[in-house]
């Protein structure tokens, strides 16, 4: 379980979190959308304690992560672009992360196979197309068993067969009770994989709803019909705050 | 022989008046050993309990007087007529801070294997472990000299040997120990092989000529380790001076050459390996002049010749007062000195020639050893140090190092003619004679 | 820990630029010793090595290799490591690469053609500079994002410390001059790792002439084991200053 309450974040003079609340619960599968800019990668980044917020707390399964790092061993991360230092290969990167996990010693290895990675192993990261760096952050992301998974775009990039065997294992986790954020742009994939909708607009929580709710909210049938919507509704509310500014 | 002569004309002359029959004992006395004269030359014996006194007021002229190991505790044990006086194992004769140990003033007379301790200080009366006046052929030799206020102390005599001696003071105050080896007015003497430590001046001459000096090692005293003034037409070699308090100074001097010597570890604000004033005509060669503070420091000096020496690790290896003229530097060797020459003055006319310098940059495309373009020895920096001391704080930094660049493209503040035309592109090989 | 930094080395040693640059040092080492074997003057052409090109070997690589491992860095931190963890075994790589790189590179050949007292104390200034430059070098990188800029403040550092700041001092010298300035002057000195290294050589090469000059102080200094260890602890001192700054700001920065 993450509880976010009052979570400021600033680059300077930009204001990219403004008072961020959210409890994400376990067993429940969240949609993270929103605009570009709008504070996703931000948030999650916050959650990992990579960025540092200005002021409000982060609990992870009850504990403050402040100044904290073992609480990652429960988080399994899949950024955006994955980055990986040039010069070292496939294997060893896989090898590097094991080894350096002394809190895991029983790994998942369903992706490493399913993604195909076990022919590319002796592959340096810095020759990988970014689709196969994809498919690398995620066989990590999945390797320790967490109980939470944070996935940045997990399915940008990726081969057809590659996302139907990652949206296959995210099924089998879900089925597990494991807490799921997926952030995406492709509406299609957050419909299957996910039942509660959470949009950020301009560093604000815009909507944060069970699926369901939002479709009977939205009067639309279709997932992606009641997204739409949600982007006009807040898309007006901009416009009204500037106006009235 | 002179010695024999010296010795006999007074026995003869006491014996009967014959003119004829003293010419002919005259005669033999010249040419024939004393035990034929009739005076046969005793040895008397000394043993401890006994007094060397006692046995020198018994003896006559020419005896020789054999003191056996023992505490001997006299002083001021007066040496007037010819005697040698031999120690057995080193006897020690104590003065126990009471003055002057022997005092001689006889012609021919040797002291040999004593161990002289104590004399106690005196500023007015110099007190001394040997005190010798008036005296001609005299030897010290072989002898121990411990914590006494003056060594040998020499004055107004001639041909003397002072040999195989070790001195040592334990007296760290300067105002409390006197010199080591002392001449005064005095010449034709010999000064080899003695080690001298923790006295004032280590070896002192003054009014002191015809003195060759030797092999000596003198280390550790408080002011200089050789002094001398108006001591004309002197040599010193092979000696090694070293970590005295002040070097080594000589003063108002002509004719004097020093060879193989070693001048070592001077280090402070007043300290020289050779401190040379008013001196002139004199030879410095083959010298090693090593970790000085100064190693040569000059003033008033003219028309000296100073060759294959080695400069080495010195603070400056020559300081130049403006004072100093047609001074020859040749063929020596500068290496690892912070500041090789510096000078108070702009015009200098003094000859640097196929020197080596460490410092050198230049290049040698004749291939003849010597670099093509001459090397100006004098360091921008170490004029700046002289007037602010403070400034060596900033001595081989990046900047400080590009400015002396400049300065010896196109020299500014250094004089434009002190420099070696023929700089030597590697060291020259010297042969110190080192055993 | 340790792993970390196993992992870190050998990010390291694979981009072969500590190769290249124990190479260089190994070139310019022998070529010194070889123009002229006397050890003084190895010591006086190596102190303008240490001086100038390690500071500013380090200064430049360890910038460029933290923006270079940044995707290291960022793996890392998504794992459940500590973030001063991370932070330590990147500076201990590159600190102890660069100085192996100096080590060898110059150490071999004193091996070979014999060190004095001198040398040695080199090899330790020049050791504890690579570290002090490699802190400053990270302490530019966390202090902005943009690559350029950390490799414009490095070469900053480097020029402050090696030539604009003993320019200050000699104006302040000449300024001064019937001052006092020695206190003033040393003190100025501890503030700039670069003199400090530069003293500690003085009193190796140059004491005849420090002992050459009046004022007990400097005697006192200089001439006893005294002015060697404050120098030797002051430069400690400094190896500490950028590494603590750099590290409470990576603490703090956003990934």
């Amino acid at each position: 379980m993450i509880s976010i309450s009052s979570l400021n974040k600033k680059f300077g003079k930009l204001h990219v979190l403004k008072d961020i609340n959210i409890t994400f619960e376990m067993g429940v599968s969240y949609a993270m959308m929103g605009p570009n800019a709008s504070g996703k990668t931000t948030l999650i980044k916050s959650i990992l304690g990579m960025v540092i917020p200005n002021s409000g707390t982060i609990l992870v399964n009850g504990e403050d992560i402040k100044d904290q790092w073992l609480y990652r061993s429960n988080i399994g991360y899949m950024p955006q672009i994955g980055k990986y230092p040039e010069n070292i290969k496939i294997g060893q990167v896989l090898s590097m992360i094991q080894n350096l996990r002394k809190d895991k010693n029983q790994y998942d290895t369903d992706l490493v196979e399913d993604f195909g990675l076990l022919q590319m192993l002796n592959k340096p990261m810095g020759t990988l197309s970014g689709g196969t760096r994809q498919k690398v952050s995620g066989a990590l992301a999945f390797m320790f068993d967490p109980d939470i998974y944070i996935l940045d775009e997990p399915t940008a990039g990726l081969d057809p067969l590659a996302v139907e065997a990652l949206k296959k294992k995210i099924a089998k986790e879900r089925a597990k009770g494991k807490l799921i954020i997926i952030t995406s742009h492709i509406l299609s994939d957050l419909d299957e994989l996910t039942s509660h909708a959470i949009y950020l607009s301009d560093g604000e929580v815009f909507y944060n709803n069970s699926i369901e709710i939002l479709k009977s909210e939205t009067g639309e049938e279709k997932f992606s019909s009641s997204i739409a919507r949600l982007m006009e509704w807040s898309e007006e509310k901009i416009k009204k705050t500037s106006i009235e500014l | 022989m002179i010695n024999q002569i010296n010795l006999t004309i007074p026995l003869t002359t006491s014996g009967k008046g014959y003119i004829h029959c003293f010419l002919w004992v005259f005669l033999m006395a010249v040419f024939i050993p004393f035990d034929l004269v009739g005076q046969k030359p005793k040895v008397l014996e000394v043993r401890e309990g006994e007094q060397i006194k006692k046995a020198i007021e018994k003896a006559q002229p020419g005896d020789t007087i054999v003191v056996y190991p023992g505490i001997y505790r006299e002083h001021e044990i007066i040496v007037q007529k010819s005697l040698t006086l031999i120690g057995i194992d080193f006897p020690v004769v104590d003065s126990e801070e009471n003055g002057d140990i022997f005092l001689i003033a006889a012609n021919s007379t040797t002291v040999t294997g004593f161990e002289l301790i104590n004399t106690g200080h005196s500023n007015l009366n110099d007190h001394s472990a040997i005190k010798v006046f008036d005296s001609n052929h005299l030897r010290v030799e072989n002898n121990r000299i411990l914590n006494s206020f003056f060594g040998i102390h020499i004055s107004n005599s001639k041909n003397i040997t002072i040999r195989d001696c070790f001195l040592e003071a334990y007296e760290l105050s300067s105002q409390r120990t006197g010199n080591g080896i002392h001449l005064w007015k005095s010449d034709t003497a010999l000064i080899a092989n003695n080690f001298i430590a923790g006295h004032r001046d280590g070896i002192y001459l003054e009014f002191a000529t015809e003195v060759e000096t030797s092999h000596n090692i003198v280390e550790k005293n408080n002011r200089y380790g050789l002094h001398f003034m108006f001591s004309h037409d002197n040599s010193y070699y092979h000696n090694e001076f070293r970590n005295n308090d002040a070097g080594v100074a000589v003063m108002y001097t002509r004719n004097v050459v020093m060879e193989y010597n070693l001048f070592e570890d001077n280090l402070g604000s007043g300290s020289y390996g050779v401190l040379l004033k008013d001196i002139s005509n004199s030879t410095i060669r083959y010298n090693r002049i090593v970790n000085n503070s100064i190693g040569i420091y000059m003033d008033g000096s003219n028309n000296n010749t100073f060759e294959h020496n080695l400069f080495r690790r010195n603070g400056y290896a020559i300081k130049l007062l403006a004072s100093n003229d047609g001074n020859y530097l040749g063929k020596n060797n500068f290496i690892g000195n912070t500041f090789d020459i510096s000078t108070s003055g702009m015009i200098i006319t003094n000859e640097l020639h196929k020197n080596y310098w460490d410092k050198y940059e230049g290049y040698d495309l004749d291939r003849d050893g010597y670099g093509d373009v001459p090397f100006r020895p004098i360091n921008m920096y170490s004029t700046i140090v002289e007037r602010i001391p403070s400034a060596i704080i900033l001595w081989r930094s990046f900047m400080i190092t590009l400015l002396d660049r400049a300065e010896r493209v196109i020299p500014a503040i250094t004089p434009e003619n002190m420099k070696d035309e023929k700089p030597k592109m590697r060291p020259h090989d010297i042969d110190f004679k080192l055993e | 820990m340790i792993k970390l930094l196993k992992y870190s080395l050998y990010n390291i040693l694979r981009t072969k630029f500590t190769l290249l640059y124990t190479a260089f040092l190994l070139l310019a080492t022998f070529s010194i010793y070889n123009l002229d074997p006397d050890l003084a003057k190895v010591s006086l052409s190596l102190l303008n090595v240490v001086l100038l090109v390690v500071p500013l070997i380090c200064i430049i690589f360890g910038t460029v290799h933290f923006y270079n491992s940044y995707e290291f860095m960022e793996l890392m931190l998504s794992q459940p490591i500590n973030r001063s963890t991370v932070f330590i075994s990147q500076y201990l790589a590159v600190g102890l690469s660069l100085c192996l790189a100096f080590v060898i590179g110059v150490g071999i050949p004193m091996i070979l053609y014999g060190a004095d007292l001198a040398l040695l104390v080199l090899l330790a200034v020049g050791v504890m500079l690579s570290l002090i430059f490699t802190g400053l070098a990270f302490l530019a990188s966390v202090l902005t994002r943009d690559k350029a800029k950390a490799i414009g403040i490095t070469l900053l550092f480097w020029v402050y410390f090696s030539l604009i700041y003993d320019g200050l001092i000699l104006y302040l010298i000449y300024v001064f001059y019937d001052y006092p300035l020695e206190h003033a002057t040393l003190a100025m000195v501890m503030l700039n790792p670069v003199d400090l290294a530069r003293i500690i050589m003085l009193m190796q090469l140059d004491i005849s002439a420090l002992m050459g000059f009046t004022g007990a102080f400097f005697q006192d200094f200089y001439g006893s084991m005294k002015g060697n260890l404050i120098s030797f602890g002051v430069l400690l001192i400094w190896i500490l200053i950028p590494f603590y700054f750099s590290r409470r700001v990576f603490l703090k920065k956003d990934i």
